[in-house]
Parts: C-alpha cells; structure tokens; sequence
C-alpha cells in the first residue's frame, strides 16, 4: 500500500517538477497529455473497474466542453462557475444515459451508448446557431481567467491541468480503495453473484456511470478552458475509442493505466508523424504489437509479472 | 424456516417446477436429490427469485419473500453458493470474504469465525481468487456466502469435481453449520453424501416431489434412493 501510494504521489510529484524543466513544445504536450488523462480515468472507472464497455463517452466529454464553453461564450458567468457547470452537465447525462442505457448489458450497452453519443453530437451540429455547429467556436481569452491567472498563459496553464490531473488521479486511487471501488471490480467480475450477496448492482453501475461522465465532462471543460476552443469533432465517435484504446493499452482498471495510455499514444502519433506521413501504420503495428506482448496493457503487465497489489 | 408453498417456475413458457413444496427447517439438512433436469437447480434460484414464480410463493421465518427483487433476499437472511462457484477471480481471497462482509456491514469477528470453518483459507488471504484449486474455491463460495450470516443456507453440488480431502472439509463444515442452528438446503447427486449428511431428502421429478425420507428411512432402504436416482 505505502509502494503504492509513493508510485502514485510520486507520479504527481514528478509532473509538478517537469514544469520547471521541459522545454516549451514538450510542455504543451504535457499539459494536453494530463488533460485527456483525465478523460481516460474517467473512462476507466466505468469500463477497467466496473466492466461497462461503452462507445459514448465522447458524449460527457464534449457536455464538459460545451456546457462550460457556451455558458462563458453567453455569459460572463467565469470560468470556475463554468467549470461547476460543466460537471453538473456530464453528471446529468450519464445519470439520464445511465438510466436508460444500464437496462441492457454487453452489446447492447455498447450500441446504446453509441446512439446516445452520436445523438449528442447531431445535436451540436444541429443548434448551429448556439454551437458555430461544425466549426466550433473560440472560447473567448479574456473568459479564460481564474483568481486573475490567464489559463491560455502557457505555465498558468500547465498547473491547472496539472491540478486537474492530481484530483481526478488522486481521487480514482482513493475510490479504488475504498470499499466501493471493490464492490465495482466485484461487478465486473461476476455482476449476478454480487446481486446475490445483497447489493443493487444497478444502482452501483449507475453510480460509477455518473462517476465516470462528471470526470470526463471535467476532462472536457478542462480541455476547453485551456485550450480555448469546442468543436464538434470532440463529440463524435473518434473520441469515443481514444479513451478506451488509451485505457486498454496503459491497463484497463489499474490507477496509473489511463495516464500511461495516453502519453504512449500521444507520443506514439507525435513521433511517428515527424518520420512519416504514414504515421497511423507505424501507430498501428505498435498497437498491434503491444496488444499481443501485453494485452493487459503496460501497467496492466506490470501488475501480472511484478507488482500484485498494484491498484 | 424456509417453506416453499406450491412453487411452479420455469423459464418463458416452460415450466420446471410444477406446484412445488419442502421446507427447510433450522438445525437440520434438507437434501434436494433428482435425475439431471428434475429442477433442482431451478428451485434453488426461484428461491432467490432469479426464476420469478408464476405460482406458489416462498416464506422465510413468515415473510414472503418470492416478492422481492433477488438482490434484497439475501439480506432477508437467505445465503446462495451456486454450482460452479462464482467467484470474483480478480480479487483475492481477503477482499472477497470483504466484498460479502460489507454486503451485510458485518466486521473482522465474523471473518474470523468463518475461517475458522475453514483453515486453509487462513494461508491464502492474498491470494486471487481464480488461482485457488477447486476445493479452496468452494470453500471460498461457501465462507463468502456465510458472511451474510444466512438463517438458510443453500449449497447446489458443493462436492462436485473435488478430491476426497475436499469433500472431508465441506461436509464438516455443513455439519457444524447445522449444529449451530443454521437451516441448510442441499442438491446433492451423490447417495453417499445424502446418507452422511440429511435430516430429510426430498426426491423431485419433473418438478414435482415424488418420494420424502427421513435419516431413519434412508437409512433402512437407500436402495429406493438409487431406483429415483436410475443408479
């Protein structure tokens, strides 16, 4: 537990130290990196500990961007009441999802979440008027502010996501050890046996469900208040299989995964781009290769072959 | 005390159980036996209402409980260990017995008054659960399910597939639960454990009660037995 815990803090510690070091295009990708790990957390508490695989998430992620993006684009509401918003937002949706969507399993689950997130995203083409539709639309610098810090300044910038990535990693870690992060896992092992030690695995799932879109949909606000932009394409499918793909190839339900995934798949694209225009090949035969070495993903591996009890 | 009143059950259309009773009583073991397909099994999980009656009812200690939805019968006091185990394989042996241990909001005592009905697990706590041989599982499926600190307890098969050692522990532990008080509800396919262990046998075929023994009954002509049974 203390190993674990100095993994965990220590991983936090070393991203707070890499803003005083890295020089400027790599402390841009950090920032970003930390960012979408927040999304992939969010993910990984539905799909790596309670086993809900779902193709919708893009949906909570871009009601974080778009809930905080168009309350700061019509009123001068701030960027933490944007923020607030903004989880209120995909916490809303995943319960309303959840509700609906939890009545099937497997399959089923996947296509429904599917639909779900794909009507979301008509939905932002279709209120154009509101949403700037496919083009998105800038979120205004002078709404980007917090106690008088410009989140578009490149170290103001840095620390939030930093700050957003701590709590959301922090707090994952906190949930799986708790006694509710066990009974999710125990759900994902085997849902009609936990139905029949007493628990309302409906409700439980409904409640990791709603976990899990209120962190996302703070990925996403996070993302737009950074960065100052909401497009449409965050809404679609596409970011719907980052987060899963990031989480299966860092390892599905560890703490630690979701960040590894996305830093190798970010970095992955990055530097396969500057060698070639076919980057997506060698992306794509890394995968492959990953997948078939460790298919329980890095961290996932590191736990089968070394490290038992890592959460 | 668990009655079962004129259960008929079954799956869509089909129906396994066809007005259905036993009882089960407290500090005695009522075995369940039958050819494959009799609906033993079946009866096991109408009990727990996984297969929602379409007659007849289940009553523990007064309450009808074949009206509630299958997660709130356990807490009524009804523990299940299904055939084939069912464990939660990715945690390990600790944090299953915890899982099932904050199910009820029960504590450390209770933990270690089940593993002292079986030892071995003592020595396996970190272990996973889907590591562990099938004799340890079962024991596991059975420790997990006294957690809930059942007033009835239901074992389908808990010996199948298991070494004689195996066997050895598992039937003592059935026979210190129901010394205890507990009411046990056993299938079971083997007459040599039925003659160890029962109070009482209920033989069904095609979901009906066809024959009841008592321990002295059984004793005196086990042969009937085997004739239900086609051994």
């Amino acid at each position: 537990m203390r190993a674990s815990l100095a993994l965990h803090l220590g991983l936090v510690a070393v991203l707070f130290a890499l803003n005083f070091v890295l020089p400027a295009y790599a402390h841009g990708n950090i920032a970003r990196v930390m960012t979408l790990a927040v999304y992939a957390i969010g993910y990984n508490i539905a799909f790596g500990y309670t086993g809900l695989l779902s193709l919708g998430h893009a949906m909570f992620f871009a009601a974080g961007m778009y809930g905080a993006g168009l309350l700061l684009r019509f009123t001068d509401a701030g960027a933490v009441a944007a923020f607030g918003v903004a989880l209120a937002c995909g916490a809303g949706l995943a319960l309303v999802t959840g509700l609906l969507a939890l009545r099937t399993a497997g399959v089923s689950f996947m296509i429904v979440t599917l639909m779900f997130s794909q009507a979301c995203a008509l939905a932002i083409l279709y209120f154009a008027e509101y949403t700037r539709g496919d083009e998105g639309f800038v979120i205004a610098a002078a709404s980007r502010v917090v106690a008088g810090h410009d989140l578009g300044d490149a170290q103001v910038r840095y620390l939030a996501a930093w700050a957003l990535f701590s709590a959301a990693f922090l707090f994952s870690l906190w949930l799986v050890n708790r006694p509710m992060g066990k009974v999710l896992v125990a759900i994902r092992e085997n849902e009609p046996r936990a139905r029949l030690l007493g628990y309302d695995t409906f409700r439980l799932k409904l409640g990791a469900l709603v976990i899990s879109g209120m962190v996302s949909a703070a990925s996403g606000a996070g993302y737009g208040l950074f960065f100052g932009y909401a497009g449409a394409s965050f809404a679609g499918v596409q970011y719907s299989i980052f987060p899963l793909l990031w989480v299966l190839l860092g390892g599905a339900g560890t703490v630690i995964g979701p960040f590894l995934g996305t830093l190798f798949m970010f970095y992955l694209i990055d530097l396969s781009s500057g060698i070639t225009d076919a980057y997506m090949l060698i992306a794509g035969v890394a995968l492959i290769g990953l997948t078939l070495f460790a298919p329980q993903g890095i961290a996932g591996e590191l736990r089968r072959r070394a490290w038992r009890g890592l959460p | 005390m668990l009655s079962v009143e004129g259960l008929t059950a079954g799956y869509g259309h089909a129906m396994i159980l066809r007005d259905l009773s036993l009882v089960a009583e407290a500090g005695r073991i009522t075995c369940l036996m039958g050819r494959n397909g009799a609906g033993k099994t079946t009866t096991l999980k109408a009990i727990m209402g996984l297969v929602p009656p379409a007659a007849g009812r289940v009553v523990l200690d007064g309450e009808v409980v074949s009206d509630l939805p299958p997660h709130q019968v356990p807490g009524r006091g009804i523990g299940y260990v299904p055939q084939g185990r069912r464990l939660f394989g990715a945690l390990s042996v600790a944090e299953n017995l915890e899982v099932a241990l904050m199910a009820r909001g029960s504590g450390t005592g209770l933990r270690a008054e089940v593993l002292e009905l079986f030892p071995r697990l003592r020595d396996r706590l970190g272990q996973r659960a889907d590591t562990l041989s099938g004799g340890e599982q079962q024991m596991l499926a059975t420790a997990r399910a006294l957690c809930l600190q059942p007033k009835v307890l239901l074992l389908d098969e808990p010996t199948e597939g298991l070494q004689p050692s195996m066997i050895d522990a598992i039937r003592q532990a059935m026979l210190t639960l129901r010394d205890r008080g507990a009411a046990i509800l056993l299938v079971e396919q083997r007459i040599d454990a039925v003659l160890a262990l029962a109070d009482h046998v209920q033989v069904i075929e095609n979901g009906r009660t066809v024959e009841t023994f008592d321990a002295a009954a059984l004793t005196r002509a086990p042969e009937r037995l085997r004739s239900h049974l086609g051994v």
